[in-house]
């Protein structure tokens, strides 16, 4: 008799998985594949009726048509694009940084305070930007913050998902692989620099994924008041709330906006399921 | 630190501890750059609404200490509260169990795909959430003229409002909490997912293979019997994920219903604080639903990790 996965498997259940997968994944398709072709279809084809999912005529019309409109404004398009990069690049890096030298000592070793920290970041998973943006706002004032990078860059820093999943695949590091560099006479920073850090990081460019998705999206409209210091998406957020006649500028938006992080997602795939299969909280 | 040690008095085991403490310098200096943001920024304001949430604070200027008035006015004089706990509540109570399972059985069917589908099926449900404001798109999607694309569908079945008008799906209550619903659904996957995917690919083979021996006979029992409780930390972490998902229901409801929303059809407790907090300044309000918020999903934890501890029993 053949043990294995067949057995537990009827072809018509097989079948009906199949068939699951296909519906639902076309629902969670569709609208992106819409979003795409909007962004390339002609005016008259995106007020077309009845509307058209595919692009018949691809143009690249509007993408010019949003440049030219970003070269009008006050403040030059390149400026909301480095802002945007800026603080995804300064948040996502001190994140990493920090956030893995914290994790190391935690699953590494047991000093007091270190088990009621993690519970701390566990509970914090929960929090979502909004609870903690009003009291935020009050600290930012007391440090003098406002309207600085500082308010979206350090606040992204403290991110718990990523202290969460680096300390979780940290804990999967055999400690052998320290003690022998210890051995060899090495100091905490460099088995930190030279040993921790090369081998997790499956689960740092994970982390670098989470948080360029959550930067890249920052509005920051809540600490930051001068045009110049904008980010990105609210500059396009302006763009769109134009109305019916921005509507091909707005698809060229859209997709600009999805496509950054959907690109580091596809680039970093494997090694964030390599990461997420230590992502149990245990009990 | 040692586990070994005798059984000690008060005075003996603060000896230590300072010892513990003194020996662990180089730890706490590695963790030392991490623990000051995470508590200025994430513990600290659980503390900041507590204290704030029994003043009348505008930030311009001191606040004045006014008791549990915020409260009182929150829970017995504010309608639109109300209305926005129940949406919440509505909103959470199905997007979160549904969005979990949703995730958990995607990941699932998934994992039994040929190694080359897995990973662009992984991609197609997990896009969604990670696109950002792609969101957007369903505006257009139900938008209220003939030029949305669901609006031109049920036309086209000769199916229009009486006078051949089209629906006004975003703006008509009726309509607005089932398609935030979806739009919510259908971007709800998250991490919990990925976690999902990751933890059914490494369970040991050689498990499965005994249980088969054992009797096991068909997916649901191999699932129950041995996957699941495999994966309990997993379902752990993407249930605290969903919770703050399902919990924190904003952006979709302002990007697609305006802000507010007809009636306050789909106004959240997070839209709430929102308008309280950013748009008013009322800041001793807005910390008093910040305290509520922090309070329900402290107590929602709890409660699901009890729930988890359940499974393959």
């Amino acid at each position: 008799m053949k043990i294995g996965l067949q057995q537990t498997r009827s072809i018509g259940g097989n079948i009906l998985v199949y068939l699951i997968l296909i519906l639902f994944g076309a629902f969670f398709a569709w609208p992106l594949i819409f979003a795409i072709n909007n962004a390339f279809k002609p005016l008259n084809e995106i007020f077309l009726f009845p509307p058209k999912l595919w692009v018949q005529q691809p143009t690249l019309d509007n993408f010019q048509d949003l440049f030219v409109m970003m070269g009008k404004s006050r403040i030059t398009f390149s400026r909301y694009i480095f802002n945007t990069v800026f603080i995804t690049a300064a948040g996502t890096f001190g994140h990493i940084i920090i956030a893995s030298m914290g994790a190391y000592v935690i699953s590494k070793y047991k000093f007091p305070g270190s088990q009621l920290f993690f519970k701390i970041v566990i509970i914090t998973l929960m929090f979502n930007g909004y609870v903690t943006q009003i009291p935020n706002f009050l600290v930012m004032n007391r440090l003098g913050w406002v309207d600085t990078f500082a308010s979206v860059i350090i606040p992204a820093f403290a991110m718990p998902l990523g202290f969460f999943l680096l300390k979780q695949f940290m804990d999967t590091v055999p400690m052998t692989l320290i003690e022998a560099a210890k051995i060899d006479g090495a100091k905490e920073l460099s088995i930190f620099w030279r040993i921790v850090m090369p081998t997790i990081k499956p689960a740092w460019l994970t982390v670098m994924v989470f948080s360029v998705n959550a930067l890249w999206q920052t509005r920051a409209s809540n600490f930051i008041f001068s045009e110049q210091l904008k980010t990105l998406p609210y500059a396009l957020s302006q763009i769109v709330a134009g109305g019916v006649q921005r509507a091909g500028v707005g698809a060229a938006v859209t997709l600009f906006i999805m496509i950054v992080p959907l690109v580091v997602f596809i680039s970093a795939q494997s090694n964030i399921i390599e990461t997420m299969a230590s992502s149990g909280i245990k009990e | 630190m040692e586990n070994n040690r005798p059984k000690m008095d008060f005075k003996e085991r603060f000896y230590w501890f300072k010892y513990d403490v003194k020996m662990s310098k180089t730890y706490y200096l590695f963790l030392l750059p991490y623990a000051l943001v995470f508590i200025t920024f994430m513990v600290l304001p659980v503390f900041i609404s507590i204290f704030y949430s029994f003043t009348y604070y505008n930030v311009f200027e001191e606040a004045k200490f006014i008791g549990l008035q915020n409260y009182t006015n929150l829970l017995l004089g504010d309608d639109i509260f109300l209305r926005a706990v129940t949406n919440t509540l509505l909103m959470a109570l199905i997007t979160g169990p549904v969005g979990y399972l949703m995730a958990f059985i995607f990941a699932w069917f998934i994992n039994g795909l040929p190694r080359f589908l897995r990973a662009f099926a992984v991609l197609v449900f997990y896009a969604p959430t990670i696109s950002g404001a792609v969101y957007m798109i369903w505006s257009l999607i139900f938008a209220g003229d003939q030029y949305g694309y669901v609006n031109s569908l049920l036309r086209s079945f000769g199916i229009t409002k009486e006078g051949g008008q089209p629906f006004y799906f975003l703006t008509t209550p009726e309509y607005m909490m089932p398609i935030i619903l979806v739009v919510i659904l259908w971007m709800s996957l998250g991490a919990g997912f990925l976690a999902f995917v990751a933890g059914l690919q490494t369970i040991d083979r050689s498990q499965y293979e005994a249980g088969y021996i054992d009797g096991i006979r068909n997916r649901w029992q191999e699932l129950w019997f041995i996957t699941l409780p495999n994966m309990k930390g997993m379902l752990l972490f993407g249930a605290v994920m969903a919770i703050t998902q399902s919990f924190g229901v904003a952006d979709v409801t302002e990007a697609l219903c305006g802000f507010p929303s007809t009636d306050y059809a789909v106004h959240t407790i997070v839209n709430h604080l929102k308008d309280y907090g950013a748009l008013r300044f009322e800041m001793g309000y807005a910390s008093s639903i910040a305290t509520i918020l922090f309070l329900v999903m402290i107590l929602c934890n709890r409660y699901i990790q009890k729930a988890i501890g359940r499974i393959g029993k």
